[in-house]
């Protein structure tokens, strides 16, 4: 079951593999103190024919909001907020490849709605970074044409539920061009923008569309969660030569983090480890994680060791580094953001069930939002959404 | 010449596209000038002259490709009822003079996107006839490798970009290749073409909105062949003038079943576009068969009807009368010229039943570009597993 090749190139996929399982050694000698161990920095740089480097940071971030950092982490960096570090990716990849463009609504000289075009337009000028009126299918599909001829466009939605719009662009011409054209054409478009629940926005602007764009075929999916790999996923995503939907989260975008000044990308298709541990296996994405993170402090506090893996890749999914913490800890808790129908956790669950069940002590949990509009009001808002305390049951409930 | 007229008689084999012409005009360019049928009618512009530029050569080349065009879908609705071409199947006899009038007028750098009734179009972009009949029938050595089927012909090299199923959705795709090329600098256009049924789509006044607001050099042609599918135009529009549709975004309406009038006005389009923007170009024109092969086309329309159009404004009809008055060809010559016609297509016919199906492994290829590999299985989990390259 761990023959799934997957990462860029398969000659490079098998080698990304060793740091993490060299990871795993380190790591053992030192769980037993229940230690969150910060990996090193200087890690292995790869490089591609195309010259990629790929880094493989064990960055750990020990608390659920990354207020502090215990940055154990000797090379200089910079500190900024997530949605800087997207507008960095952005500004970097455009400098480096002509083709790149923006396209979406209010993204030039209004600054972008979450400001992670800010100055781009200034720097770039009309024609790099383009405002668009408000016609998300007319503009998705334009973005796709212009793909098609060897552009790469960077597709903002405003907020990702206003993509419901220009989904027929998304299913049959995005994922779908590729195929039945019999590879004659690539679409290297990046589909981006904020979702999820928070701030009190209301239903129609609280909508995460993971689950809905999940059964396309054709198209990549990744969900951020951190500067770091906001800005590597978002440079990963403009290089590659397949769609990629990339989503964010409304509520992520002011984190601050300590990146790298150096370039540097993530793996487009691989989950990442934020704690390893040894008794369950956590799997969550975006928002969640910071969550998840939370309940890990209370629960590390009574005596669980929680291993919590962001599988950041949502489609497809990071098999083989979930498979092989399935072996370790034998338990699986899913915690998402997503609706509990059809959503990203219930394909993980199916996926996990099929893949290693003989390695499973307890059936998958999964928790998920409820399958609800989301409310305005603030404490209804809340409760839609997995709070901590659901985890900590969850895990214990699952541990029995 | 007479041994070359000789040489023609006596083997009949297929033979490439200049050859066939057996007369010493075949090499003439000395020009014609040709009156369109109708005048143009403009919104918002100034019509072109209907006088229209040609040369004997062209008048030739235009009776030959049309009438290979012609053949071919009369052969692929003979293959669809033998089933060897399934599912959709929309047939464009009666509307070649679109095809042929818009390649006349343009160079393959600029780009042409339509919908599903996409086969001549694609012969007019330099497809060949085996790549048609291939991929019509499924096999390995369709242009889109037997994974697109009738609705997703493609080819790259001469900027054709399909073949697209959903109705509309290939006018923001073609706004897009205009911007791309508006943004690359190349001074080439974009033809989108559209029907009298998408012209209702919302998309395509977004589309239409973003092309003049940027000034891409995008025109959107609609084939107006007055039903949409079953839907009769005066059913489904409130406004059937559909070259003023654009409302701000100049219009011409041209007969679509003059080739000429195609190529002049696609002509006056292209220079339009690169000054001035997006324009709109209706074209007149009318389609013998059903909506697709699952379409009697009688249902909505009646017989007479059908055949007034073949009899009064036929397109290749109209040409044909050309090259006899202008005394380039005699019946004969045109009629051994279809007879050859109709023998490459079956010759093409018969190459491609012979070709084979795509390999069991091709299910899982050009989902994604190269990079990426995971692992699916076969419905019985044991068959066809793919670990993606």
């Amino acid at each position: 079951m761990s023959s799934i090749i997957h990462g860029a190139g398969a000659a490079t996929a098998l080698s990304t593999f060793n740091p993490v399982d060299s990871k795993k050694l380190t790591n053992l000698s030192v769980r037993s103190q229940r230690y969150i161990v910060a990996g090193s920095e200087a890690s292995k740089k790869k490089s591609f024919g195309s010259a990629l480097t790929v880094r493989h940071s064990q960055k750990l971030i020990p608390n659920a909001v990354a207020t502090k950092e215990a940055d154990t982490s000797t090379s200089t960096g910079h500190e900024l907020l997530l949605f800087e570090a997207l507008q960095e990716g952005l500004e970097e990849e455009m400098d480096r490849d002509a083709n790149v463009c923006v396209m979406g609504e209010d993204v030039g000289h209004y600054g972008g709605s979450y400001k992670v075009t800010k100055g781009l337009a200034d720097k770039f000028g009309d024609l790099r970074v383009l405002d668009t009126p408000i016609c998300e299918n007319a503009f998705t599909g334009m973005a796709i044409g212009a793909a098609m001829t060897g552009l790469r466009p960077v597709i903002e939605g405003m907020n990702m539920g206003f993509l419901l719009l220009a989904f027929n662009q998304i299913s049959n011409n995005c994922g779908m061009l590729h195929y039945t054209s019999g590879g004659q054409f690539t679409i290297p478009v990046v589909i981006r923008g904020p979702g999820g629940v928070g701030r009190q926005l209301g239903a129609e602007h609280s909508q995460r569309l993971e689950s809905y764009f999940q059964s396309i075929p054709g198209i990549q999916m990744v969900a951020c969660s951190t500067p770091y790999n906001a800005k590597g996923l978002m440079k990963a995503a403009i290089r590659s030569e397949n769609p990629v939907i990339l989503f964010e989260h409304v509520l992520l975008y002011n984190l601050k983090e300590k990146i790298p000044d150096e370039d540097y990308i993530c793996n487009l298709e691989e989950a990442e480890m934020v704690r390893p541990g040894e008794h369950i296996t956590i799997l969550t994405y975006s928002r969640m994680r910071y969550h998840v993170m939370q309940a890990a402090k209370t629960l590390v506090n009574k005596g669980y060791d929680p291993e919590v893996i962001d599988i950041r890749s949502l489609k497809p999914f990071d098999l083989h580094t979930i498979g092989n913490s399935v072996k370790k800890t034998h338990r699986v808790l899913i915690v998402e953001e997503c609706m509990r129908t059809g959503g990203i956790g219930a394909s993980l669950t199916a996926a996990i069930n099929e893949n290693f069940h003989d390695y499973l002590d307890a059936p998958v949990m999964c928790l998920s939002s409820q399958d609800v509009p989301t409310p305005y009001a603030g404490t209804l808002e809340e409760w839609t959404v997995v709070q901590p305390a659901q985890i900590v049951t969850a895990v214990e409930q699952l541990c029995q | 010449m007479a041994l070359s007229r000789l040489s023609s008689r006596s083997n009949g084999i297929a033979r490439p596209f200049s050859a066939a012409f057996n007369r010493f005009i075949s090499t003439d360019t000395t020009p014609i000038t040709i009156e369109t049928s109708l005048p143009f009618t403009a919104h918002l512009c100034d019509p072109p002259s209907r006088s229209v530029e040609s040369s004997s050569q062209e008048l030739l080349d235009f009776f030959r490709t049309m009438a290979l065009m012609r053949r071919m879908e009369i052969a692929a609705d003979s293959l669809y009822k033998a089933k060897l071409i399934r599912g959709f199947c929309h047939l464009y006899d009666g509307q070649e003079a679109v095809a042929i009038g818009m390649e006349a007028a343009i160079t393959k750098k600029d780009a042409i996107i339509t919908a599903y009734r996409d086969h001549c179009i694609f012969l007019g972009r330099g497809g060949s006839l085996h790549e048609v009949f291939s991929e019509l029938m499924g096999r390995q050595a369709g242009c889109s490798k037997g994974k697109g089927g009738s609705m997703h012909f493609y080819k790259k090299d001469s900027s054709f970009y399909g073949g697209h199923g959903i109705v509309g959705a290939q006018v923001p795709l073609g706004c897009g290749v205009a911007f791309a090329q508006k943004y690359n600098k190349e001074e080439a256009v974009t033809f989108a073409l559209y029907g009298d049924g998408a012209a209702n789509q919302g998309q395509l006044f977004e589309a239409l909105n973003i092309s003049a607001l940027w000034d891409l050099p995008a025109i959107l042609v609609c084939e107006n062949n007055h039903y949409g599918m079953g839907t009769a135009e005066w059913r489904a529009a409130k406004s059937p003038s559909y070259y003023k549709r654009g409302d701000y975004v100049p219009g011409l309406k041209v007969d679509g079943m003059d080739a000429f009038a195609v190529k002049q006005a696609c002509k006056f389009a292209k220079d339009h576009a690169l000054e001035k923007g997006p324009i709109i170009l209706e074209m007149d024109t009318y389609r013998y068969h059903g909506h697709s092969m699952s379409d009697p086309g009688s249902t909505y329309r009646t017989r007479d009807e059908i055949s007034g159009v073949r009899q009064e404004r036929d397109p290749i009809e109209r040409i044909k009368k050309l090259v006899l008055s202008h005394d380039l060809a005699t019946e004969k010559e045109l009629k051994d010229m279809e007879k050859e016609i109709r023998k490459e297509v079956d010759d093409a016919i018969a190459k491609a039943k012979d070709c084979p199906m795509p390999e069991p492994s091709e299910l899982f290829t050009n989902v994604y570009v190269k990079g990426f590999g995971t692992e699916s299985f076969g419905p019985d989990r044991k068959e066809v597993k793919a670990a993606l390259p």
